[in-house]
């Protein structure tokens, strides 16, 4: 019964995507959640304090109180207000900014789909969330969302053109523009196109800062300045919607900054099998996180919040021997290694946040016209050159061997 | 400073404040937007106006030394400094040395909590959301020496006129000592933070200008002044308590931007610290209170005196008529006057910037309004 379902679902191509996506979506919400758990706690440790601490042992139910108290407040539209702008512009925002996950591959063998123009489509489909900005801050009727809203078309133009510049030097190596080609194309070359292409990395870097509305680049919603910029007449859950949508952008660019210069969901140095002991890396993280929740757990002062503890970390020992065995072990090698690269890159967003002052706003955009463009111009051009004769090499060298025969 | 705008468009006018949360309390700055570009400022005052300056006149000399806290509440020790130097001027009393260094040692505490409340907020208005947090760290370190010394930490009305209320606990000077052994490496730490960091250099170099006539004209005083290269701080030029006997530096900036004023603040919390280790050298057992009768009952007559407050010249006018109560008296805030210098130092910046110059003034609305 069992097995006829189960081969049911995959002959079905329809209902294996939808699970896939349900499966994706689910995950992905839970995760942006505890993103914000995850700044407000490390924001609080680079500053001194202690973050949320009230809301469950740690504050770890602090995500879930907020989505409910945000889900319970009034949905405010005010009087001025263009209505139906006002109540779809968060919506395209959520919207683009999930739908971009359908094309980005997890692991080598799960993804929701894989389209021969991933890469273009992603950038097409997450060009359109600023939409959401703009038109939330125009049909707002207000001084400060609309300055806030103006701000963001300024920096996407800016700031669009030379991201998806350093992408296209990616694209001259790989050839392809599926996502799951540029990984694999990494494997083979048995080099991260980091390496290659170390300068359209850092620009896609700062590119996506910018991007995803972060600071340095916070300025369509620069608090000190705008009051909240683009979402000040929100409230409730159309506000929660936004603040998803942003930090679902950040893992957003994370994944594709991971898949197309780190190497998605390979192993570090893949080609090196000196290093084939990495793929136990999964079972140590899962011992080291056990021993940090019990080190927690011994500096909590409440005893519920002890044996609370003592669960999770029992949970994750049991975690760490389920992926023991050799059969899981290898399958979720991509995944974890794909989420321990896009964690990395969550963690730098954070930690810029702590760190800069917010540019200025025509700063901003001198940086992105007189910097960034012509640096992911002259990166371009000298790919294509150096790209051009290698591969001019090869061909010359493939008709010597084959004249040879 | 360009009258019309790009492409004729009618100009935007908006309501920064009262609230919100880059004016430091409830100042309302009306802007006239070009965009983003500023083409005019227009300050509107007097959301916090509680009349001090007519309550003193119901009130003796006495009664009235706690209101003066709750003008300039971030600095409420110099506040009091001023006032009861004033009246005790009036009065022709001498205070004792122990007094006076006591004096200067907690002013000078209060100037560091000062400006470091300037500074975090300062770095928080332009986005750096982190030293407000190391900021106030340090500055609870003197909240508590105060909180030890008088039993409040805000407004503490630390002084009486004629000396100290409260001799010195035991243990003030090791307190003391220990902040500044304690604070220069903090403050080490903000300028790593800062100080060469690009951004911070590009959002405050040649924002809000103000060249040194200008700002004589206008009147303004403190780091704002000394930013533009002025050398005046009243501890120098009209020294009272014994500032005369103690050695420091006046740090002066020399063009007078945003960057200039934060170095000038910075500079002087580590002067403060300078005095404050001399006067902890000097203060000595004896007397902390004057020879002043229990009924204060100054002659006829009219006295000003200034003294040199965190946020600049904080003079007092005091006329009395022979009576137990103040005939007149008249504050000189500083913050009211330096925030005139808003529209000059604004001309021609981007809405980021007025952000940025309001929070170099370092005003406090109560001090404004009074």
């Amino acid at each position: 019964m069992l097995e006829n379902a189960f081969e049911f679902v995959m002959a079905t191509p329809l209902l294996l995507a939808l699970i896939k996506i349900l499966i994706i979506f689910g995950v992905l919400s839970g995760i942006v959640a505890y993103l914000v758990y995850m700044e407000r706690k490390v924001l609080a440790f680079m500053q001194a304090r202690l973050g949320p601490m009230r809301v469950g042992p740690w504050g770890l139910l602090q995500p879930v109180a907020d989505g409910l108290k945000l889900l319970l407040k009034e949905d405010i539209i005010p009087a001025g207000a263009d209505e139906w702008l006002f109540l779809l512009a968060p919506a395209i925002s959520v919207f683009a900014a999930f739908t971009v996950f359908a094309v980005i591959p997890f692991a080598g063998n799960f993804y929701v789909t894989d389209i021969n123009i991933g890469l273009l489509f992603i950038l097409a489909i997450s060009s359109l969330g600023i939409y959401g900005i703009i038109l939330g801050g125009w049909a707002s009727n207000s001084h400060y969302p609309l300055l806030g809203a103006l701000r963001s078309s300024a920096q996407l133009v800016s700031y669009e053109v030379a991201g998806g510049m350093a992408l296209v030097g990616v694209l001259l190596l790989s050839g392809s523009l599926s996502m799951v080609d540029i990984v694999e194309r990494q494997s083979g070359a048995g080099v991260w196109y980091v390496f290659l292409q170390p300068v359209a990395f850092l620009i896609y870097v700062i590119a996506a800062v910018a991007e995803t509305n972060r600071n340095p680049f916070d300025l369509p919603e620069a608090e000190s300045e705008l009051t909240a910029g683009f979402h000040t007449e929100y409230s409730g859950f159309r506000f929660a919607l936004y603040f998803m949508a942003e930090y679902t952008n950040m893992v957003v660019v994370s994944c594709i900054a991971v898949t197309l210069f780190l190497g998605g969901w390979l192993r570090p140095f893949a080609s090196v099998s000196a290093l084939d002991f990495l793929k136990f890396a999964p079972i140590v993280a899962f011992l080291g996180a056990a021993i940090f929740i019990v080190w927690l757990g011994l500096k909590s002062l409440v005893t519920l919040e002890r044996y609370f503890f003592v669960v999770l970390a029992a949970a994750c020992v049991g975690l760490a021997v389920l992926v023991a065995y050799p059969a899981i072990l290898n399958a979720i090698q991509g995944v974890f290694w794909f989420s321990a690269k896009v964690l990395v890159f969550l963690y730098a967003f954070i930690w810029y946040r702590a760190t800069f002052p917010r540019y200025r706003y025509d700063q901003l955009m001198s940086i992105g016209w007189r910097v960034m463009i012509p640096l992911a111009l002259a990166n371009l051009i000298v790919t294509a050159v150096l790209r051009y004769f290698w591969l001019a090499h090869h061909a010359a060298t493939a008709v010597a061997v084959l004249g040879r025969q | 400073m360009q009258e019309t705008t790009f492409l004729d468009a009618n100009e935007l006018v908006i309501n920064m404040g009262p609230q919100h949360p880059a004016t430091h309390g409830v100042l309302r700055v009306k802007l006239k937007l070009d965009g983003e570009r500023v083409l005019g400022t227009e300050c509107i005052i007097g959301y916090l106006h509680r009349g001090v300056e007519k309550i003193a006149e119901n009130r003796t000399y006495a009664q009235f030394a706690p209101y003066v806290d709750r003008m300039d509440y971030v600095a409420a020790v110099t506040n009091g400094m001023g006032y009861v130097e004033a009246v005790e001027k009036l009065l022709g009393v001498e205070i004792p040395p122990r007094a006076q260094y006591t004096r200067m040692i907690l002013a000078e505490l209060q100037r560091i909590a000062s400006h470091l409340l300037w500074l975090g907020t300062h770095a928080l208005d332009i986005g750096a959301m982190t030293p407000v947090f190391y900021t106030f760290r340090e500055r609870e370190e003197v909240l508590k020496i105060f909180e030890e010394y008088c039993g409040a930490r805000l407004t503490t009305h630390a002084f009486r006129i004629g000396g100290l209320q409260y001799d010195l606990y035991d243990g003030f000077e090791r307190d003391v000592k220990k902040f500044c052994d304690y604070f220069p490496p903090k403050v080490d730490e903000y300028e790593q933070l800062l100080t060469k960091n690009r951004i911070w250099i590009d959002r405050t170099r040649k924002i809000g200008v103000i060249t040194a006539e200008d700002a004589i004209a206008l009147g303004v005083t403190g780091p704002v002044l000394r930013g533009s290269g002025v050398k005046w701080d009243i501890r120098k030029a009209q020294p009272y308590e014994a500032y005369d006997k103690v050695e420091f530096d006046v740090p002066v900036g020399e063009h007078g931007d945003t960057y200039d004023r934060y170095v000038v603040r910075m500079a002087e919390m580590r002067q403060s610290i300078r005095i404050i280790r001399q006067c902890v050298e000097r203060i000595a057992p004896g007397p902390i209170f004057g020879k002043v009768g229990k009924v204060l009952k100054p002659p006829a007559g009219e006295v000003y005196h200034s003294i040199e407050a965190p946020k600049g010249e904080l003079g007092y006018y005091v006329v009395s008529d022979g009576t137990v109560n103040p005939y007149r008296v008249r504050v000189r805030p500083p913050s009211l006057i330096n925030l005139q210098a808003l529209d000059i130092m604004s001309r021609d910046h981007l809405v980021a910037d007025i952000v940025a110059i309001i929070g170099t003034l370092d005003i406090v609305l109560g001090e404004v309004d009074r």
